[in-house]
């Protein structure tokens, strides 16, 4: 049995002051996968990821990581393997010091001080964040702070990257930065972004979601070159995916461009 | 910059002082806030017109910042800032309290200028101490010793997480501001009325952050208690360092020692 599977089955979920965020949610992700949530302002991308590692309680229907059910009972293993890294990491680095907030996590699972600061060094390194080990979160810029709420997840070890737009607010050299490290994870991660290209390039497959449903799950190519439901989804293509602005010219298949770009331009 | 935005550069640079090494910095946390509870105790337990006994105490807070090579006038300035709630407190005393005590030439001193002029100087002396704990501590050292000495889990955390924040609501004050200035023309735009609302959103704001902090905790295994890989030595020196100057206060606060000085001096000269 592996940990990194998760299977979302008729997820329902309603916020206290009646909005209908979730309804009907189904779906299936492998091992080593990387998915992408797409879809408008609203659509429930948030509330879903909040589902994943039991931080919402459905209102009907199950999630199982790994084959384990969350439940009460199980929250504390699941959020051991499912690790989050929400939108704003003013939120999630709360610390006093980078290197505290990193072994946070790994303090709270009982580990000896010593394998604690192994770890926040392994995970910070894994970042390129190791000189901002003694600095104040609150003196980091936007993509040393994104890098650092990624190694405070890395520390504990999950099998499941879970990130709730990760490029948003960062300048075009640091989501370069931070696409490349995303491309080096082994975990299965589920992204939810608006950030179009980053999904088609991260991501074998997009979940579009609207209305609290799930409009669509296909490969990405599939979604990329479905006009009808890039509309409805309040979506468009990838602009990687689109003709140069300049000279009209085709996007090249060499390597550079998205992986559905070929397919979107035979379509 | 409005009195909100300013106040997290000053806390920054009162953290920046913290990571300065020397011997002050050294001292162990623990040492300095027992230190520091001490004198506090000491100069507010003294009586309503009790002022010169409480002149020698000034030695402790000047000492350590001069030691401590932190700049006085910034230490100052901020003093400056904070003593507004003393002055104010105080100021109604000369005028309910009009028996006069002393002659000083002309001028007949009365109780309540004595009174007021002890409250503030409690005042300095107290809020001085803590500022000069801060400089060469750091908030978070204090937190770590507060819970190195047993004190609730619940007050740490507030006091770590009130620290961290305290820059975050900071910009999104200054930001609020901001946009109010860029659409208001003359006074419309600029009454208490709003600012009251725009009080009311930052609470709200507030509200949200702490739920999506709280969120990201739970992710991490919080249980209640934040955990801090930092080992403390509690040395000889230490000891020595926090014995010594609360033999100092106690003995400050027993004998009136400039009044003692006083009466040798003319005791001497008669």
């Amino acid at each position: 049995m592996s940990h990194h599977t998760i299977s979302v089955r008729d997820l329902g979920f309603a916020y206290p002051d009646g909005t209908q965020a979730l309804d009907g949610v189904s779906f299936e992700v492998g091992h080593g996968e990387a998915i992408a949530v797409i879809g408008a302002n609203g659509a429930g991308k948030s509330t879903l990821l909040l589902h994943l590692n039991g931080l919402l309680t459905p209102e009907h229907g199950s999630i199982d990581i790994g084959g384990i059910p969350v439940t009460k009972g199980t929250l504390a293993d699941i959020r051991r393997t499912v690790g989050m890294v929400f939108q704003d990491p003013d939120d999630q680095l709360f610390m006093p010091t980078v290197a505290e907030d990193v072994g946070f996590g790994p303090l709270n699972l009982g580990l000896s001080p010593e394998d604690v600061a192994a770890r926040v060094a392994a995970a910070l390194a894994r970042v390129g964040a190791e000189h901002l080990a003694e600095r104040p979160p609150y003196r980091l810029s936007g993509g040393e702070k994104r890098s650092v709420a990624i190694a405070t997840v890395l520390a504990m070890e999950p099998s499941i990257l879970v990130m709730d737009e990760p490029s948003a607010g960062l300048d075009p050299r640091a989501r370069r930065r931070l696409m490349g490290l995303l491309q080096g994870f082994e975990h299965t991660r589920i992204i939810a972004t608006h950030d179009l290209d980053l999904a088609a390039q991260l991501c074998e497959r997009i979940i579009v979601m609207g209305g609290g449903r799930v409009l669509a799950d296909r490969p990405t190519a599939a979604v990329f070159s479905d006009d009808a439901l890039l509309e409805a989804g309040h979506l468009e293509r990838p602009l990687g995916m689109l003709s140069c602005p300049v000279c009209g010219a085709a996007p090249e298949g060499d390597g550079s461009a998205p992986p559905g770009a070929a397919a979107a331009r035979h379509t | 910059m409005s009195s909100v935005a300013s106040g997290p550069t000053a806390l920054d640079r009162l953290d920046r002082l913290a990571r300065l090494d020397t011997p002050v910095h050294r001292v162990d946390p623990r040492a300095k806030v027992i230190t520091t509870a001490v004198f506090i105790v000491c100069v507010v337990s003294y009586g309503k017109y009790d002022l010169l006994g409480l002149v020698p105490f000034a030695v402790f807070p000047v000492a350590l910042a001069t030691e401590g090579d932190l700049p006085l006038g910034f230490l100052g300035r901020l003093l400056l800032v904070v003593s507004p709630f003393a002055l104010v407190m105080g100021a109604f005393n000369p005028l309910f309290d009009r028996e006069v005590v002393a002659q000083l030439g002309a001028w007949g001193v009365t109780g309540g200028w004595i009174s007021y002029a002890s409250i503030v100087l409690r005042f300095l002396l107290t809020a001085g101490a803590a500022l000069v704990l801060t400089a060469t501590t750091s908030f978070t050292g204090i937190c770590l010793a507060l819970q190195k000495l047993k004190v609730p889990d619940v007050l740490v955390t507030q006091l770590l997480l009130l620290f961290r924040y305290i820059f975050v609501l900071g910009d999104e004050a200054h930001r609020m501001g901001q946009a109010r200035r860029l659409r208001s023309f003359g006074r419309r735009g600029m009454g208490w009325r709003i600012y009251g609302q725009m009080l009311g959103q930052l609470l709200l704001r507030t509200f949200a952050r702490a739920q999506r902090i709280y969120l990201a905790m739970m992710c991490r295994g919080f249980d209640g208690q934040i955990r801090m890989n930092r080992r403390l030595r509690f040395r000889t020196s230490d000891l020595v360092f926090m014995l010594t100057w609360s033999a100092a206060f106690v003995l400050f606060r027993l004998v009136n020692i400039p009044l003692t000085l006083g009466h040798l001096v003319t005791g001497l000269s008669s």
